[in-house]
C-alpha cells in the first residue's frame, strides 16, 4: 500500500528542516559548482517526479505514461523558442498550457477504470503521443530532434552559460516556487479530499465528494507541472529529442519517485537526486550493471518494505532486538 | 487487390497467434488471477534466446529446439514463482508493476551481458521457408506453420482447461480459492504449476517469434505493450477473449503498417485506448 501520510501541521510556514533542505539547494553554486549541469537536471527530473507524486501519491492513479505531458511541454518550449521568441518564462507558460489542456482531454480517459485499466490507458497515451512525435518531423524534427533553440536571457539580464548556471539557479527557482504551490495544494482540503478518495473512493463517493471530478482536477494539475519540467529541460538544453517522450522516462520517473518514496512531498526530489547520482556513477562504470542493479533494488525497494531505506533499517532493528530479548521463542 | 488483402489477413492472423502464444500465459496470471506481470516478456525472450543458441551453436533440430525452449522458461517461471511471485500475489497493483519492472530490468541487462546488444540472427529450417501459391495468394509457409501450430495448442488448452481434472482445479482455484482449498485442491501448487506452463508458452512463442518479432535485450519492454494489451483488451473470461484480441491486434497491426505506413504503430495504440475506455473489463469479461 500506499504509505498514510503523515498529517501535516504549520501549514504555510516553512519547518527549519525544510528550509536547510532549500538553503543548501541554493547554496550549490558554492558546494558543487562543477557539477552544475547534473544538479540542474536532478532539479528538473524531482520536479516532474512531484508531478507523478500528485497522480500517484497523492491521488492513487499508477501511471506508466507521465512522459506524455512531459514531452508535450517540452516540445511547446521548443518550437515557441525555434519560432523566434525565446523569453523563457512566455515558454514556460505556453508548456504548461499544453500540457495542462493534454492532461484534462486525457484525463477523462485516464479516470475511467481501476488500476490495469488505467496503467493502459496511460501507457497508451504516452506511446501514441512517442509515435505522433516520430511522425511529425515537420514541428518535432523527429529522430533528428529539435535544434537550433535559441533562449533570450532570463528577466532579459542572464544569459543562459557553458557552465550551467543560470540554468541552475534558474531550475531552482521555478521548482520552489511550483514546490510551494503544490505544498499549499496537497495540505488543502481539496488535498485531503484525494487523499481520502486514494484510500477509500467508494466512501468518498457516498460521503457526497464528486470523485471523477477531484481525480481530473488533479490529473490536470499534475500534467502542469510536468509539462513546465518537461519545458526546463528543453530551455536548459536548447535540445528535444523523442526521448522526452519514451516509455523508459516514465518508467524511471516511477522509479524515482519510489526510491524516494511517495505521498511525503519531498520523495520525489529526494528520489530524483539519488537516481541520477548513482547513474551518473554506476553507468561510468558500466551501463549494463548499472541496468541490473536497478532492477534488484527495486524489487529490493517491493520485498523489504516500501517505506524506504530508513523505514526498513528501523524494523530490522526492532526484529533484532526482539530476537535478543526472547531467545526461547524462536522455533 | 483481394489477393493482397488475403495475403495480409494471413500474415496478420498468423502474427496474432503468435501474440496469443506468448500471450497466453499472462492471461492466466494477470486475467485470471489478477496478478500485473510486467516481466512477461522477459520469459519469452529467453525462449528466444535457447531457440538461437540451441540451433546455431548445437546444432539441434528445430524440432527439438521448440520444445527444449518451453522447458527451459517454464522451469525459469518455476523457480521464480517460487522465489518472487508467489510473495507479490497478495500486495498491490503498484507493488507488482515496480517489482516485475525490476525484474524485467535485470532480465534485459543480463541478455546484454551474454549476448550482446545486437538483433540475434536466425535462419528458419529449410523445410519451413519459402512460399506456396495457393489461389493466386503467396503464403509464407512458416507463418502457415506458426498459424498450425498455435490452433492446435489453443484446442489442446481448451480442452485441457475444460475437460480434464487439473483444468477443474485451476478454474475452482481461481475463482473461489478458499472453498477449493477447503476442497482439498492445494491451491498453491496449482497456481506454480500454471504459472510455469505459462511461462513455458511464453518461451516457446518466443522461440517462434524469432523470426518474426526479432531478438535482441529490449525485446520484454518493446512487446510488453502487445501482450498486456491482448489481455487486458482481451478481458478475462478463459481462452477466448484473449484469442480474438491477439487474432484481431495481429490483422490491424499488420494491416496498418502495410496499407498505411506512415502511422504505423499509431492504429494500435489508439485502438488500444478506445477499447479500453468503451469496455474496461475487456471484450469478454466474466461477469
Amino acid at each position: 500500500m500506499i504509505p498514510k501520510t503523515p498529517p501535516q501541521t504549520a501549514v504555510g510556514r516553512l519547518p527549519v528542516a525544510e528550509i536547510v533542505f532549500w538553503l543548501v539547494l541554493a547554496a550549490g553554486f558554492w558546494l558543487w559548482p562543477s557539477y552544475l549541469p547534473l544538479a540542474s537536471q536532478v532539479l528538473i527530473a524531482g520536479l516532474f517526479a512531484l508531478s507523478l507524486d500528485l497522480v500517484l501519491g497523492y491521488a492513487g492513479i499508477v501511471s506508466l505514461g507521465h512522459a506524455a505531458y512531459f514531452g508535450v511541454g517540452a516540445y511547446a518550449a521548443g518550437v515557441l523558442s525555434r519560432q523566434g521568441w525565446g523569453e523563457p518564462f512566455s515558454g514556460l507558460l505556453l508548456a504548461a498550457l499544453c500540457a495542462g489542456v493534454t492532461g484534462f482531454i486525457t484525463s477523462f480517459l485516464v479516470v475511467r477504470g481501476k488500476d490495469l485499466t488505467r496503467l493502459m490507458v496511460t501507457t497508451g497515451i504516452g506511446l501514441l503521443l512517442f509515435e505522433l512525435a516520430n511522425r511529425l518531423t515537420d514541428i518535432t524534427g523527429g529522430n533528428d530532434g529539435l535544434i537550433g533553440m535559441q533562449m533570450k536571457p532570463v528577466l532579459g539580464a542572464f544569459s543562459f552559460d557553458m557552465y550551467g548556471k543560470v540554468a541552475y539557479g534558474y531550475s531552482l527557482a521555478v521548482t520552489f516556487v511550483l514546490f510551494l504551490l503544490m505544498r499549499r495544494v496537497v495540505n488543502s482540503p481539496f488535498g485531503l479530499s484525494l487523499r481520502g478518495i486514494r484510500d477509500n473512493p467508494g466512501r468518498m463517493l457516498a460521503l457526497g465528494y464528486p470523485v471523477h471530478r477531484r481525480l481530473i482536477a488533479m490529473y490536470t494539475l499534475a500534467s502542469v507541472y510536468a509539462g513546465i519540467a518537461g519545458a526546463l529541460l528543453a530551455q536548459t538544453t536548447q535540445f528535444v529529442g523523442t526521448d522526452v517522450l519514451s516509455f523508459s522516462r516514465s518508467a524511471e520517473l516511477m522509479v524515482m519517485l519510489i526510491v524516494g518514496g511517495t505521498g511525503m512531498l519531498y520523495g520525489g526530489l529526494v528520489g530524483a537526486a539519488v537516481f541520477l547520482v548513482a547513474h551518473e556513477y554506476l553507468s561510468d562504470i558500466n551501463p549494463t550493471y548499472w541496468e541490473f542493479w536497478l532492477g534488484a533494488f527495486l524489487i529490493a525497494i517491493v520485498m523489504f518494505g516500501r517505506d524506504g531505506v530508513l523505514g526498513a533499517c528501523l524494523r530490522l532493528a526492532r526484529a533484532w532486538r526482539r530476537r535478543i530479548a526472547k531467545p526461547a521463542a524462536a522455533p | 487487390m483481394i489477393t493482397s488483402f488475403l495475403g495480409v489477413l494471413f500474415d496478420g492472423l498468423a502474427y496474432g497467434m503468435l501474440l496469443f502464444l506468448i500471450s497466453v500465459g499472462l492471461a492466466v496470471t494477470l486475467g485470471l488471477m489478477n496478478f500485473i506481470n510486467l516481466a512477461h516478456g522477459a520469459f519469452a525472450m529467453l525462449g528466444g534466446y535457447v531457440c538461437v543458441l540451441a540451433l546455431q551453436r548445437w546444432d539441434l533440430p528445430f524440432l527439438v529446439v521448440l520444445p527444449l525452449a518451453f522447458v527451459i522458461s517454464a522451469l525459469a517461471g518455476l523457480l521464480l514463482e517460487r522465489v518472487l511471485y508467489r510473495h507479490l500475489y497478495r500486495r498491490s497493483h503498484l507493488d507488482q508493476v515496480l517489482a516485475t519492472i525490476g525484474l524485467t530490468f535485470m532480465a534485459i541487462a543480463a541478455a546484454s551481458y551474454f549476448f550482446g546488444p545486437m538483433q540475434q540472427p536466425l535462419q528458419v529450417p529449410r523445410f519451413l521457408s519459402g512460399q506456396v501459391t495457393v489461389l493466386g495468394v503467396d503464403l509464407n509457409i512458416y507463418r502457415g506453420f506458426l498459424l498450425a501450430l498455435g490452433v492446435a495448442l489453443t484446442v489442446a488448452l481448451t480442452l485441457a482447461l475444460e475437460h480434464t481434472r487439473f483444468g477443474a482445479s485451476v478454474r475452482a482455484a481461481v475463482d473461489r480459492p478458499r472453498v477449493a482449498e477447503a476442497l482439498g485442491i492445494r491451491v498453491g501448487l496449482v497456481f506454480q504449476i500454471t504459472f510455469a506452463v505459462g511461462c513455458g508458452l511464453a518461451g516457446l512463442g518466443g522461440a517462434l517469434g524469432v523470426q518474426v518479432l526479432g531478438l535482441d535485450p529490449g525485446f520484454p519492454l518493446k512487446f510488453i505493450v502487445y501482450f498486456l494489451l491482448v489481455v487486458a483488451v482481451g478481458g478475462s473470461s478463459g481462452l477466448k477473449g484473449p484469442l480474438y484480441a491477439a487474432l484481431l491486434l495481429g490483422v490491424f497491426d499488420v494491416a496498418g503498417k502495410y496499407y498505411v505506413p506512415q502511422i504505423g504503430a499509431f492504429i494500435i495504440y489508439a485502438m488500444m485506448i478506445i477499447l479500453l475506455v468503451l469496455r474496461p473489463q475487456g471484450l469478454i469479461s466474466r461477469k
